[in-house]
């Protein structure tokens, strides 16, 4: 089989630039095999994220041809091979060295949201079509590929005002679990920004897990927010009693 | 010391991130010590996230005979009673009730119709036992207890590589790491340490393992005095994938075979009739294992060297709901549609039920201070493990394991940092930067996996393991002079460097435990020993360091106790 050509960023906070590499092609080959075929015969020193090799742990996410992929299931018969193939960092986050980027960010915000909160003297006996709703957004195998190509944190940068899809799918998680008891609007409308967010689904269209993030997190939690603080009889019942919704 | 070094200091120091660590830096938050996790990759990476089937528990939600004893008699018979039985019984014990608590702290299983949680058969468990969500129970469980850590307050350091333990006389005081990102070192104080770093599987050319699984905790341990055992029992999972050739090794899970999924060889026959007529395609991993790789060996394999696996029997909407990982995995890397037709899988290096050798009741090992736990951890899997029976381990005995570390650090007093071994562990790390030649670490790395993958593979006779051992003495000496190029700054070569040491330790430990065991039990299989040997039934292979040399003797199981002994003679009801 013949070989491919890559041009992959190698540089760090400082600077970089695409360095060519030539890699045998075998059948099946993705895109993750040719970066530890470079590091193991080209550049013993090349940095890059993995752990599963099976699309399951989000950890080798790059931009394969300016496309935001999991590089272990880009398949290189996928790609057309007359042309290099670029890899280059996410680019919504700091470069740390080569392919490795800064995702502590998405961390920190993490932090900021209130766990599973049971209601109080629950049973714990749920129906399965109840938990099938919610496990869509327990899939997210956290690739922030979604904070990747989200216009809000790539192009303007919103970061101190914006969670980003991946935390509306995660607050998504705990808001619509059956046993949950806590409302989270306040966060999502504050700290989180939700309302920056105008629904343009390319999260939802690099997502490799499938999860209807726009349609199945965002709108439903935009939803949840307007109601609590723009439907003025809700928002009247509120300052009355306090928070709760559920 | 050194004023130099970038110290951090706390009652409890984790090492690993997996569902062990995590459920063990809860435990031991709650008890009021300060508590570290270390890391070598992101947090919620781990292999944890990886686990496919579920998590064993007697809840008896499906099959209301199920109770605790069953399943200690399983995982006894699976491990072919060469388990710690007080491990075996605490931990059948204890899974339900933490099954429960992980629910309380958010996970959400899949249900029954009453709506509780659903269990599913796995090999080797008389009853419906598996606590599972689809195909991908493991992210559950991390991510659950990732959150609930990270809410509690658990101080993570991630992508940072422990190398070295430090000691204060004879008990441990910290341990000196590297940052992955930057390439500084660290120096981490604490009065107990719980090594929770997984396994081996990367020493093996066809792994299910990740680049992490390079058997650090052990190695740590070993190089700290602690001792290792039953380090001959690596389980080779029998559902890897085989095709195409970038994917080999990956896993298949067991939930396949749960679902109703069977073998099949070349000849369409289903070969585990002649192998396990009673548990057929859920007989225990090593059997299953062994009867693929026979079945390749004799000429009945598939094209690419493996056997089929099939379960588009079942309606492609049921299998599409309770396999959705299998069913991407299959699509997407191997142009095979599971729903349609079957897959091809071999045997794949997974899991090493050998480890440190540590106390049933509190998980600490034979160094004051030094806890170990999950696969790191030897006991509780004796020679075969069950599946289901990993995420069951992880969170009884990471739970005691950070009480255990708490208590510990709770009663001792202040230690110190031993400056000179700081220095020696920072000259250790930078000589491979210093050699004006040498080789890369990737060819030592391939060359150790070919060496593991052909010598202390799935057979093993006496002739292999002499020669696996010899290699890995000449592939000691290559690394020795290995070189690194670039700079400190996120150098997997440098990283890779470092774990080789550990992986050939380990080896090692593996390799000469393997040569003594002069009997076929479980994972072990010595085609020039093939049945059980009386003697070898109770005793343990331990590996232990004295001076320089790596020594190995024997320790003798401790009697099983009457009621128990009961338990284990009563058929299945």
């Amino acid at each position: 089989m013949p070989d491919a050509t890559f041009k992959i960023f190698r540089g760090d906070r400082g600077g970089g630039k695409l360095v060519e590499y030539n890699v045998p092609i075998a059948t099946g080959m993705v895109v993750l095999d040719a970066l530890h075929y470079i590091q193991a015969h080209q550049a013993p020193d090349l940095a890059v994220r993995w752990n599963c090799k099976a699309g399951k742990c989000g950890s080798c996410s790059a931009e394969v041809n300016g496309r935001p992929r999991l590089t272990c299931k880009t398949r290189m018969d996928a790609l057309p091979l007359n042309e290099p193939i670029t890899v280059q960092p996410m680019k919504s986050f700091p470069v740390i060295r080569d392919l490795v980027t800064d995702v502590s960010w998405n961390y920190r915000v993490n932090r900021m949201i209130p766990p599973f909160t049971p209601r109080a003297d629950v049973e714990w006996k749920m129906d399965q079509r109840d938990v099938d709703r919610v496990q869509e957004f327990r899939k997210c195998i956290e690739c922030f590929l979604c904070q990747n190509v989200c216009h809000v944190l790539r192009d303007h940068d919103k970061g101190e005002q914006f969670g980003g899809p991946r935390f509306f799918v995660r607050i998504a998680g705990l808001e619509m679990h059956p046993l949950d008891g806590l409302s989270r609007t306040d966060l999502l409308k504050d700290a989180l920004g939700i309302g920056l967010c105008n629904i343009t689904k390319c999260c939802t269209e690099v997502c490799p897990e499938d999860i209807q993030i726009t349609d199945n997190a965002i709108i439903p939690l935009k939803e949840r927010v307007v109601d609590d603080y723009y439907d003025p009889v809700r928002w009247f019942l509120r300052k009355l009693k306090g928070k709760k919704r559920k | 010391m050194n004023e130099k070094f970038e110290t951090h200091e706390h009652d409890v120091l984790i090492i690993g991130a997996g569902g062990a660590g995590l459920r063990a830096a809860i435990e031991a938050l709650g008890q009021g010590a300060t508590v570290a996790v270390v890391c070598k990759s992101l947090l919620g990476k781990a292999h944890t996230v990886m686990a496919e089937g579920g998590i064993a528990a007697a809840m008896a939600n499906v099959d209301e005979a199920d109770d605790w004893r069953t399943h200690f008699r399983d995982t006894m018979r699976g491990g072919k009673f060469l388990n710690n039985w007080r491990m075996a019984q605490i931990h059948a014990q204890e899974a339900p009730e933490r099954v429960r608590e992980l629910e309380q702290w958010g996970a959400l299983f899949d249900r029954t119709s009453s709506g509780d949680i659903l269990q599913r058969a796995f090999g080797g468990h008389t009853f419906k036992r598996l606590c599972h969500v689809g195909d991908r129970t493991g992210l559950e469980m991390i991510r659950t207890l990732q959150d609930r850590g990270v809410n509690l307050g658990i101080d993570v350091y991630m992508e940072c590589a422990i190398t070295r333990l430090l000691k204060d006389g004879e008990r441990v005081s910290g341990a000196f790491g590297y940052w992955r990102e930057t390439g500084r070192f660290v120096v981490f104080k604490a009065k107990s340490i719980v090594i929770a770093t997984g396994g081996i599987g990367k020493a093996w050319r066809i792994t299910s393992n990740s680049w992490e699984y390079t058997g650090d905790g052990m190695a740590l341990a070993y190089e700290a005095g602690a001792e290792l055992m039953d380090m001959e029992f690596v389980q080779f999972h029998p559902t890897g994938m085989v095709w195409p050739p970038g994917v080999q090794g990956i896993l298949v899970t067991e939930a396949v075979r749960g679902e109703g999924g069977v073998l099949r060889n070349s000849e369409g026959e289903r070969f585990m009739e002649r192998y396990d007529p009673e548990k057929m395609d859920l007989s225990t991993r090593d059997v299953v294992a062994r009867a693929i790789y026979t079945e390749v060996r004799e000429g009945r394999g598939t094209e690419h060297g493996g056997a089929y696996l099939d379960i588009s029997h079942k309606p492609a909407e049921y299998v599409k709901r309770k396999l959705p990982s299998m069913y991407h995995q299959f699509r997407e890397l191997a142009d095979v549609d599971i729903t349609q037709g079957p897959m091809e899988v071999g045997p794949t290096c997974h899991y090493m039920m050998g480890g440190i050798r540590v106390e049933a009741e509190t998980a600490q090992a034979t160094v004051s201070g030094l806890f170990a736990v999950g696969e790191a951890a030897a006991g509780l899997h004796g020679a075969n493990r069950l599946g289901g029976n990993s995420l069951s381990d992880l969170l009884v005995f990471g739970r005691r394991a950070g009480l255990g570390a708490a208590e510990h650090a709770k009663q001792s007093g202040p230690v110190t940092i031993d400056g000179e071994e700081v220095l020696e562990a920072t000259r250790e790390m930078l000589e491979p930067f210093e050699r004006p030649a040498g080789e890369s670490p990737y060819n030592i790395h391939r060359d150790l996996q070919e060496a593991m993958q052909n010598y202390v593979g799935i057979f093993r006779n006496e002739d292999d393991l002499t020669k696996g051992l010899s290699e890995l003495d000449s592939l000691k000496a290559r690394a020795d002079r290995v070189r690194v190029e670039g700079s400190r700054l996120f150098n997997p070569g440098w990283h890779l460097a470092r774990d080789l040491k550990a992986m050939l330790t380990v080896s090692e430990a593996v390799a000469r435990s393997a040569l003594a065991r002069k009997e076929s039990r479980g994972a072990h299989s010595r085609i020039d020993y093939p049945s059980y040997d009386e003697d070898w039934s109770r005793q343990n292979n331990v590996i232990l360091r004295e001076g320089d040399e790596m020594k190995l003797k024997q320790l003798h199981i401790t009697e099983t106790p009457d009621e128990l002994r009961q338990i284990l003679a009563e058929e299945k009801s």
